[in-house]
């Protein structure tokens, strides 16, 4: 993980987040394993916790560190197309040599192309990062539309990707534990990150390069780490679903779907996970909710997003800080808890 | 609080959690079951369409197929004593919300089948979807080949890609008795590729020559290039199986090139806006479709008419397609004798000699549609039927 030498007292302060890692892998565990639900509300709780990875993996970068990605869906299709070329073209290989088709073969044969796919699009990340995360503001946005772009022609034009007919992705192996572990890993690592004496250098990236250049901290560095570690876990997000959906077009992965992430964010409030989660979570629901009023449901779902920005428009939970209750709140150093950089 | 208690009391709150939204479910699918099935006074039968969105026009037009014949039987008593409840669900034209809508209409309106989508991609989502739940899916006009390799439950009504290709080539040859043929495809279109090729199989295994073969991409605007190579091949017709914008363009581009021969394509020109491009250019030029509102059979004349009254504007191809899909369906269901999804599948795939309104559609072996194709003509920026050719 990327908190590599935390101070001492870091490490105790770390505690509660990490209990909270390991009950929200195991309720998803359990809820996979015990509870049968309906396949239409597993599709819509498999949709929540991908739109979850891919909301608070670019709040790191939009809401953090304060740069204007639009380019979210393009890194998703990157891990998206990697970890189907692996399962699909792989996959056969793979069984063959590890002896049949089982429950660790698959599951190994996942998590395998899961990774692939986040390394890519981290890669990908990287060199869209290092020369674009110099320009600022609406330079970068219109440089990171351009780059989305850019990948969803290329796979149209692959031909062994299937081009512009799609991809049939071979095995359906996304399910809520595999998700909700990634959510969780996603939320916590982002949550961690930014709380530790390291991270808060992307705060300061974001309340004042000029400032941040100032007393030393090397903003360029701050953001291209925020960008390849948000570009990793929207691969992974791509991942999986990849292998929820197992029907692959460069269509939905265009600029509307960079678009919808950036909504989550905003109206979550920027730089304000739980916020960006609740954010995620209603706004996959709600065109749910609202499939029995027909054609007027996206009208309405508009009217809802125009209402809650005019009369929220820090977002939802933006200006919001949370604090853990008194009763849990551990001692702490004054450089962390006393004065926020 | 000691870090030990907290753990405690987290695994305390994560077993009530757990326990609380075992509760949920099991409340929530009991709910689930009461409303849907077969069992009740009505059939539930479920649509997904792209009703809004990037790819709109085509899925209200099919949409819109579908209400005139659920409300036509039902108006009439409905099949097998029961009124048909078509539940429809819009999926935006995007990716992803198809399977979610197909997979709300089986698990939780519990439908005994499926119609959808006109957009190939769409249904090679939810195919899968339907064909695991075990519910028969017919698809309108989804043309790519791979829709129904999806399994046995998954039927459409159109003809395929390939069989477009085939058709024009006969129509060359036996009705404009033409034998030097030039081909221009768009490359970045499967739909494109995979007429041309089917073409020029046919044709030259009947005795046609292709003298030249062009390629443009979609999106492309000046083709004088591969038009100029194509006059000094000197052909009698062209072979442009593309889409209407591109192909309008083409005609015009042609005939200032002093190019007189007729251009000849497939479904992809069935727009209004081929003729708003092309304009007197495209006149006397030929296209295969899978319906003509100019066809005089009574079931198509009544169809018309129908579609008229009910929704003030001409049915195009893919409202005829809509009507199909629907009309096999009930059709299946009467012969069924039963709304048992099962059965449903196999009387879709023993379809005979089904008259509708695009063909007479028999449902073979890969469970696709073999029927004839409409050839039209342009003539005065409308499209007027010329033949049907058979399979």
């Amino acid at each position: 993980m990327s908190l590599s030498s935390p101070p001492a007292d870091r490490q105790k302060g770390s505690a509660y987040p990490k209990l909270w890692l390991i009950a929200a892998i195991i309720a998803s565990l359990l809820v996979s394993q015990f509870v049968h639900l309906n396949p239409y509300f597993s599709i819509v709780v498999i949709n929540i916790g991908i739109n979850i990875i891919l909301a608070v993996s670019l709040n790191l970068v939009n809401g953090y560190t304060g740069q204007f990605s639009l380019g979210h869906a393009g890194f998703m299709a990157i891990g998206a197309y990697s970890a189907a070329a692996v399962t699909s073209f792989g996959g056969a290989r793979w069984f063959d040599s590890l002896g049949g088709v089982n429950n660790a073969t698959t599951t190994s044969l996942f998590i395998v192309a899961l990774t692939i796919g986040g390394l890519a699009a981290a890669l990908a990340g990287l060199i869209v990062g290092v020369p674009s995360l110099r320009l600022k503001g609406d330079y970068l946005a219109i440089a990171t539309l351009g780059f989305g772009e850019i990948i969803r022609v290329i796979i149209q034009n692959t031909e062994t990707m299937g081009g512009s007919r799609g991809f049939s992705v071979s095995g359906i192996y996304t399910t809520i534990f595999w998700t909700y572990t990634v959510a969780a890993i996603t939320v916590y690592v982002v949550v961690n990150l930014v709380n530790s004496a390291y991270g808060r250098g992307f705060l300061t990236v974001r309340d004042d390069e000029i400032a941040a250049e100032a007393i030393g901290v090397n903003t360029t560095k701050y953001k291209v780490v925020a960008f390849v570690l948000a570009s990793f876990f929207a691969g992974i997000a791509g991942g999986l679903y990849a292998h929820f959906i197992g029907y692959l077009t460069p269509e939905g992965f265009g600029f509307m779907k960079s678009i919808e992430i950036i909504v989550m964010v905003i109206l979550g409030g920027m730089g304000n996970t739980v916020g960006v989660i609740f954010a995620a979570v209603l706004l996959t629901i709600l065109p749910e909710v609202l499939r029995p009023v027909q054609e007027y449901r996206m009208v309405i779902y508009s009217l809802m997003l125009i209402i809650l920005m005019l009369t929220r428009p820090q977002g939802l939970f933006g200006g919001i800080t949370w604090r853990r209750p008194a009763w849990l709140r551990k001692k702490r150093t004054p450089v962390e808890d006393g004065n926020p950089a | 609080m000691s870090p030990c208690s907290s753990i405690a009391g987290s695994l305390t709150l994560v077993r009530q959690l757990g326990a609380l939204s075992l509760g949920a479910v099991l409340l929530l699918s009991a709910c689930g079951k009461g409303g849907g099935g077969a069992s009740g006074d009505s059939i539930p039968v479920g649509e997904y369409a792209c009703l809004t969105g990037l790819t709109a026009s085509f899925g209200t037009a099919s949409h819109n197929g579908v209400t005139l014949v659920m409300e036509k039987a039902n108006a009439s008593g409905g099949v097998l004593g029961k009124k048909i409840r078509l539940i429809t669900e819009d999926d935006q034209s995007k990716p992803g919300e198809a399977a979610t809508a197909a997979r709300k209409l089986i698990s939780r309106d519990q439908v005994v089948a499926l119609l959808g989508e006109i957009a190939s991609s769409r249904s090679l989502e939810a195919g899968p979807i339907a064909q695991q739940s075990k519910i028969p899916m017919i698809s309108p006009g989804s043309t790519n080949l791979k829709v129904t390799q999806i399994g046995d439950y998954i039927f459409r009504v159109c003809f395929i890609d390939p069989f477009q290709g085939e058709v024009m080539a006969k129509f060359s040859l036996n009705s404009l008795h033409k034998t030097k043929v030039a081909v221009l495809t768009d490359v970045r279109q499967d739909y494109s590729v995979g007429l041309a090729a089917a073409y020029k199989d046919y044709f030259t295994k009947h005795g046609g020559t292709v003298v030249a073969e062009q390629s443009y991409s979609s999106g492309d605007q000046d083709f004088k290039a591969q038009l100029t190579s194509i006059k000094g091949a000197n052909p009698e017709a062209i072979f442009v199986p593309g889409y209407y914008n591109e192909v309008g363009l083409i005609a015009r581009q042609s005939r200032e090139l002093g190019i007189t021969v007729p251009l000849m394509g497939g479904d992809g020109w069935d727009s209004p806006t081929l003729t708003q491009i092309g304009g007197p250019a495209i006149d006397g030029d030929y296209f295969a479709n899978h319906f003509s509102t100019d066809d005089t059979s009574p079931i198509v004349q009544g169809f018309v008419k129908d579609y008229r009254a009910h929704f003030q504007k001409d049915p195009d191809g893919m409202a005829a397609l809509g009507y199909d899909a629907a009309g096999v369906l009930l059709d299946a269901m009467k012969r069924a004798g039963s709304a048992d999804p099962q059965k449903l599948r196999d009387a879709i795939a023993a379809t005979k000699k089904y008259e509708g309104v695009t063909g007479t559609i028999t449902i073979n072996e890969q469970r696709n549609a073999t029927k004839s194709a409409k050839v039209l003509t342009i003539k005065d920026g409308k499209f007027h039927y010329v033949e049907t050719i058979a399979p």
